[in-house]
């Protein structure tokens, strides 16, 4: 009857074959490519980055300088997104309808998913929007921390944050996008102690990106490290009376405690607001200082290049003692001048001859013009070059010419003329100790920062050596500091000679009739000072001042210079003795309150 | 009393073993599927799993309620149920609930039912029963076109809903058919034309006809039982290729391999005719006609594909095909169902602790795609487990088939098997990719009252009739 049933096996076949297919495929997918696996992985996990807080910044007192603020960026999740008030929220956060629109429309694209949709919140938006939040599903708030300023000061100092570009991130692997990095200053220096460590959170999520949970019972979850606190070198009181006192000026003021080589004050005047470089309007008042024509972002103590002027004299004075080219005996007389083979450097009118203390006192142009005179021709070696070389490594072993290696990122060189510098102008042998005369009396092409005198400063204070200036203190969790800035360095002149000009710069503030910085002696605390004139082609010259206090055993070495203040005497004398009166004493004495009105009424920003 | 203990013994409890175990282990993945810390309560009705629970209930009491009826009753009331099932159909279209796009549902007291998958049963039924019938000859036009009706009636009407899915499934009679005597060739032919119609989607036009070409060149040598055939026209074929192919190297004309290979076609099928002149070999113009249309088809088809279809069909059928990965996009519910599955391994993640399905990374995931749970909770070992418990209630149920001495009992065995084989290979080979994605529930795994009812009705129906097959005669 059934003629068919052969049939019933090929249907069993057909069952088996596909039963055998299906199989197969499914040990190929499940046993044998791993690339499902891992795609699996990466669908349900998210790494949520917790942010640490950076390390606060205390001044030498223990006052605090630098500490942090919450900050809440909106964000937005795009797969919680469902209708809402658009309208409510827009008022809520102040911005229009179509700000709204593009975000939305932004975070629709995977690359922009994790970006904020409004960043930093002020803190009155975020309270107010806290509430009500959870009438915008899709909409949450990530916290982070920014930088907040007890007080207005010290901006150059304390440097910015901000956000990490592409070259940072290629250089660095710690960082990714949306993170913060100090940029200059203490905060770009000590980054790697302030940052902290950051911390994630590895969330279970659901496809629409909704939070299930830890991932694994949170077995990759890291807590964040909050950075370490951080004391600086600097005195806050004083650094903000130099800063008020600097406030009309441009110019700069560097204090250093000679025994230890900490920075006591840095200023660069004009400087700015440190809270200005915080948050949302970083970017646009970072344009603003920018564009700024008293170039408020240019950190003159240590990034200008100027001439010394007579500040340097107590150097040539100090190799021509050591070289023995000079005595505290020698006299050179001075007629208004030094003349000398076509080569003429005007002087003031002093009584002549003078003795080297005098010389120092008076600062006598025609004194140091001789002196250098002799170093440079002094028969002992071959050539006018070797004699050269020899007293540049002089110069230089007091930190000029190049960076004295501090805790800064962005500090210069300044420039001491290599003889080759010479040979290039003049031909080798085309030059004499008259063709670079101008050395003699801090001019020419010698060019040093702020930083660099007050170091000279420092090591005259210290009788010959110094420490490298620097601006930590201490660091949170680590016990000594970097070595570099405990070993000192000594330059190759003997302590007798350092205390010869020593008095001399004691003469030139408290010495009798012609001495030049009269202004900056103080009644119950000795002075020693030297003023500059620093020569500039373009206009009025640079008023320099550099002096340290007290006379034994000092505790501050100060460089002041103020742009186109002229004389050495008419404003960075008195801005240097005022600082050095606050530190010592505390206050200014009523007999020289006068002098700080002065200094606080004067102004010459826009001075040529 | 008696009677039915007699039934109780008679019955297969092996496929009723195999239906249980099936049944237990869906509930389980739904169970797992819709986990969830915060519902912990097994039954809670609200959830999944407690709804599907009652279902099962509610299916076990009407196995129980099937035993009670008379045995008579499925071969006598077969067209008053399938008169029912139609006017279901009818109803959904007016009535239905819309979900989805698609108008399937019935609300009936408060109940959601699907009566497309009820009318699965009553088709096998008909079939049975027609084809049952004392003088019915299946190879008649009369008895294909009473047949094609009863398939094709309602499959119009699902398609109206529409529901393509479902209204796919019933090509799976083809199966009852060619057990009944349907030639052989018809089913390969249909087998072969559907596989066409995939790989024109699936392969470039050149891989296509290079298949179909080699198909008729392989074709002519075995017709007339000689290779030499085959060996001969494929060197005419490739030698002509090749000379077109060096001239428009050399010739500043540009044609691409597709025009090229028609082209030698033509003029091996122009030599092949001429020959079949000379020799005599009758079949040749038959299977160039053949070629000519096989070619005709997969021209159409594209040309439907490219120029009918609106782009987002064509993304969508692309897609379905495998071939476009956007993973967010239309493909995604495929390859997420992909990494749920691969992400299993050999042994599973364990119990609940699956991922991707629980994080609604799967789409559909109690319902159409349950098997992705099964994948990646119990790996390579839960799927293979799975695929033999199908193939073995399958076999079990051919067996069974095979021993009734009732036609109609054997047909709507067949039938059964035919519909249940159909959801199970394809469920899994569209979760696994292997073929596109429609809608169609895995039968006793799937979350859904009426598919979980309407698939426990269509096994135990034949159960019981399987059970009376000694008394059983018509
Ligand atoms: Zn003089």
């Amino acid at each position: 009857m059934d003629l068919f049933a052969e049939r019933k096996k090929v249907i069993v076949i057909m069952v088996l074959v596909v039963a055998f297919f299906l199989i197969v495929r499914l040990f190929y997918i499940q046993v044998i490519d791993n690339s499902y696996k891992l795609s699996a992985e990466n669908n349900s996990k998210r790494i949520e980055t917790i942010y640490a807080a950076r390390g606060l910044i205390y001044d030498r007192n223990k006052q605090l300088l630098v500490y942090n603020q919450p900050a809440y960026d909106l964000m937005i999740a795009p797969f919680e997104l469902k209708s809402f008030d658009s309208t409510a929220l827009c008022e809520l956060l102040d911005i229009d309808i179509k700000r709204l629109r593009s975000g939305i429309a932004r975070v629709k694209i995977p690359k922009y998913r994790r970006e904020p949709f409004i960043k930093q919140l002020s803190s009155e938006t975020y309270a107010k929007l806290q509430e009500k939040l959870y009438k915008f599903p899709g909409f949450y708030v990530r916290s982070r921390t920014l930088r907040r300023y007890s007080r207005e000061m010290a901006a150059h100092l304390m440097g910015y944050v901000g956000e990490v570009d592409e070259k940072i991130i290629a250089m660095n692997p710690y960082y990714v996008m949306g993170d913060y990095i100090g940029i200059s200053g203490i905060e770009g220096y000590y980054e790697p102690f302030l940052r902290g460590e950051k911390g994630q959170k590895v969330l279970l999520v659901d496809v629409h990106g909704k939070v299930k949970g830890p991932y694994q019972g949170g077995r990759f979850d890291e807590d964040a490290r909050v950075g370490k606190n951080f004391v600086c070198t600097i005195d806050s009181r004083l650094q903000g009376y130099g800063e008020l006192l600097m406030k009309n000026y441009k110019g700069s003021i560097v204090a250093i405690e000679p025994s230890t080589g900490e920075i006591l004050t840095l200023v660069s005047s004009p400087a700015y607001d440190p809270s200005l470089l915080v948050g949302r309007q970083r970017s646009v008042n970072y344009r603003k200082l920018e564009t700024d024509t008293l170039e408020p972002l240019f950190n003159r103590a240590l990034m200008a290049n100027y001439p010394p002027g007579s500040t340097f004299k107590p150097v040539n004075a100090l190799i021509g003692l050591q070289e023995n080219v000079i005595n505290i005996n020698t006299t050179f007389s001075c007629n208004l001048g030094f003349y000398a083979k076509g080569v003429s450097v005007g002087c003031h009118e002093h009584s002549s001859p003078l003795k080297l203390l005098q010389g120092i006192q008076n600062s006598c142009n025609s004194y140091y013009c001789n002196t250098l005179r002799r170093i440079l021709e002094d028969p002992k070696y071959p050539s006018t070059t070797d004699a050269y070389n020899n007293w540049r490594n002089y110069v230089i072993s007091f930190g000029f010419g190049t960076k004295l290696n501090s805790d800064f990122t962005n500090e210069i060189r300044g420039f001491v003329p290599p003889s080759s510098y010479y040979d290039r102008y003049y031909g080798e042998h085309g030059w004499s100790s008259l063709t670079v005369i101008s050395l003699a009396i801090g001019q020419g092409e010698l060019l040093m920062t702020p930083l660099q005198m007050a170091n000279m400063t420092a090591c005259i204070a210290n009788r010959g050596k110094y420490f490298i200036p620097h601006i930590v203190r201490q660091i949170e969790g680590i016990d000594t500091l970097d070595r570099r800035f405990t070993t000192p360095h000594t330059v190759n002149i003997d302590t007798a000679n350092f205390s010869i000009v020593v008095e001399g710069m004691y003469l030139a503030v408290n010495g009798g009739p012609g001495r030049t910085a009269g202004i900056a002696q103080l009644s119950n605390i000795a002075v020693c000072g030297k003023t500059g004139t620093a020569q500039n082609p373009q206009g009025t010259a640079h008023s320099v001042f550099i002096a340290f206090a007290p006379k034994d055993n000092p505790e501050i070495a100060i460089s002041v210079y103020v742009e186109h203040g002229e004389w050495g005497a008419s404003y960075a004398a008195p801005i240097a003795s005022l600082m050095i009166e606050k530190y010592l004493t505390d206050s200014i004495s009523p007999g020289r309150k006068w002098l700080e009105t002065r200094m606080l009424s004067g102004n010459l920003l826009y001075a040529k | 009393m008696t009677r039915t203990i007699n039934i109780l013994e008679e019955i297969d409890w092996l496929s009723v073993g195999l239906y249980l175990a099936l049944v237990f282990f869906g509930w389980m993945n739904i169970f797992a599927s819709s986990y969830n810390e915060r519902y912990r309560s097994i039954f809670d009705l609200h959830q999944n799993y407690g709804d599907q629970f009652l279902w099962i209930m509610i299916s076990f009491l009407a196995v129980f309620l099937l035993f009670l009826i008379d045995h008579r009753f499925f071969y006598f009331f077969t067209y008053p149920i399938y008169a029912f099932a139609v006017v279901l159909l009818l109803a959904v279209l007016v009535f239905g609930v819309e979900v989805h796009n698609s108008r399937s549902w019935l609300n009936i007291f408060g109940f959601r039912l699907q009566p497309s998958e009820f009318v699965k049963i009553a088709v096998a039924l008909a079939i049975a029963h027609y084809l049952s019938g004392f003088d019915v000859k299946l190879m008649t036009w009369k008895s294909l076109a009473i047949l094609a009706g009863i398939i094709g009636f309602p499959v119009i009407l699902i398609s109206l809903q529409p529901d393509f899915g479902t209204a796919m499934v019933f090509t799976c009679f083809i199966l009852v058919l060619y057990r009944e005597g349907l030639p052989g060739w018809i089913m390969g032919f249909s087998i072969f034309i559907a596989v066409l119609f995939l790989m024109t989607l699936l392969l470039s036009k050149v891989a296509v006809i290079i298949v179909l070409l080699s198909l008729a060149v392989l074709f002519i040598g075995l017709v007339n039982q000689k290779l030499s055939y085959s060996l001969f026209s494929a060197l005419v074929m490739g030698g002509v290729f090749g000379l077109l192919k060096i001239l428009s190297l050399v010739v500043p004309f540009k044609t691409g391999n597709y025009l090229l290979l028609l082209i030698a076609a033509g003029i091996t099928a122009i030599v092949l005719v001429v020959m079949a002149q000379r020799k005599k070999i009758a079949n040749a113009f038959f299977i160039l006609l053949l070629l000519i249309a096989f070619i005709g088809f997969t021209f159409s088809v594209n040309y439907v594909f490219t120029r009918a279809l609106k782009p987002h069909q064509q993304t969508r059928v692309n897609i379905l095909l495998g071939k476009e990965t956007d993973t967010r996009g239309v493909g995604y519910n495929l390859n997420q169902s992909k990494i749920a599955i691969g992400a299993g391994g050999f042994a599973g993640k364990g119990y609940l602790r699956g991922t991707q399905t629980k994080l609604d990374y799967v789409p559909e995931q109690s319902t159409d795609f349950i098997f992705c749970t099964v994948g990646e909770e119990w790996g390579f070992l839960g799927t293979m487990a799975v695929i033999l418990l199908f193939a073995g209630l399958l076999i079990r149920l051919l067996y069974l088939a095979e021993r009734q001495r009732s036609v109609f009992a054997r047909l709507y065995g067949y039938g059964v098997v035919s519909i249940l084989f159909f959801h199970v290979a394809i469920n899994i080979a569209m979760t696994i990719g292997l073929f596109p994605v429609i809608g169609i529930p895995l039968p006793f795994f799937s979350y859904g009252g009426s598919s979980m009812l309407a698939f426990t009705l269509l096994l135990f129906i034949f159960i019981r009739l399987d059970a009376v097959r000694k008394i059983y005669l018509k």
